[in-house]
């Protein structure tokens, strides 16, 4: 169930970029657009599609686009940061790698997260085991794993625990 | 009209584009010249494509796609470089230092080594570590 899942909506997903790609206008391209995504969706050459962790209820929709807004806020917030850090002459930082847990099981969620992380104000996702993340912070703040979990990941673990947990 | 919105968002993509290569001069080791690689050539990148769509809309669709690949691919990409940094760390610190105040992952590392010479049972030792 969930494998078909995740082959449902990477077909959905690749015929998106297909028809993005070349002219949505014309039938020739839905056609070759339609055997293309259904042929990469079901052949078993590709690893276990891990959208299907996502989950399709309207609240989990409205759940990815509070998420989005959360995540383009952060971007913003960590270009300034990187700017303020950048251009201060006395380079305000306090790099050093801290761990954090995550709650998120699923791969899909997990991923998205890491990378989250990311892009998000002074944090880079150095290596993940299992739920552990290791987290290169450029100012620490905190050093234990609780107190650093709070900080760096609380809102987004949050909102990614909604649509794919 | 469209052309001027357009031409002002490429320019403030272009601008954080530059922060970062700022940034990649500044910065005094390879983790924080990996912050500012990120995240300043992510949203700068993002902003120069947006700009270019709204100066050119029939682009947009494709644009919007690309930024879809930024996004994701950007940072999976300096997670990469951040964990091949940090295991191939002792042969990077002769050539520079990196400045860490803490590293959880070389200690968590280092005590499951121990763990495993210590104890001949793996599995036990990595719960008593966990």
């Amino acid at each position: 169930m969930k494998d078909l899942k995740g082959r449902a909506a990477r077909f959905v997903l690749l015929l998106g970029a297909w028809l993005v790609l070349t002219d949505a206008r014309k039938p020739d391209e839905w056609i070759a657009g339609i055997v293309v995504a259904l042929l990469a969706a079901v052949l078993p050459l590709f690893p276990r599609p891990v959208l299907g962790d996502l989950k399709l209820s309207p609240k989990a929709l409205f759940g990815m686009i509070a998420y989005a807004a959360v995540f383009m806020k952060a971007l913003v917030m960590s270009n300034l940061d990187v700017a303020f850090r950048v251009l201060h002459p006395k380079l305000p930082i306090n790099p050093g790698i801290v761990a954090i847990r995550t709650r998120l099981v699923t791969p899909l969620g997990r991923l998205l997260l890491a990378n989250s992380i990311t892009l998000t104000p002074g944090t880079i996702t150095v290596e993940t085991k299992g739920d552990t993340f290791y987290i290169h912070w450029i100012n620490v703040a905190e050093r234990d794993v609780g107190a650093a979990t709070k900080a760096i990941v609380g809102e987004f673990e949050k909102r990614l625990e909604v649509f794919c947990g | 009209m469209n052309g001027t919105i357009g031409a002002f968002l490429a320019l403030g993509g272009s601008v954080f584009l530059l922060l970062a290569s700022i940034g990649l001069i500044r910065m005094p080791d390879y983790y924080n010249r990996m912050q500012t690689g990120t995240k300043a050539t992510t949203l700068g990148s993002i902003l120069f494509l947006l700009g270019v769509g709204v100066m050119r809309p029939e682009w947009l669709g494709k644009l919007l796609l690309l930024v879809g690949f930024v996004v994701l691919t950007n940072p999976v990409s300096s997670h990469a470089l951040a964990r091949a940094a940090h295991r191939i760390r002792d042969r990077l610190g002769k050539l520079e230092k990196a400045v860490l105040a803490v590293d959880a992952l070389a200690d968590d590392e280092a005590a499951e080594t121990a763990a495993d010479r210590s104890d001949t049972d793996a599995g036990n030792g990595e719960a008593k570590h966990a």
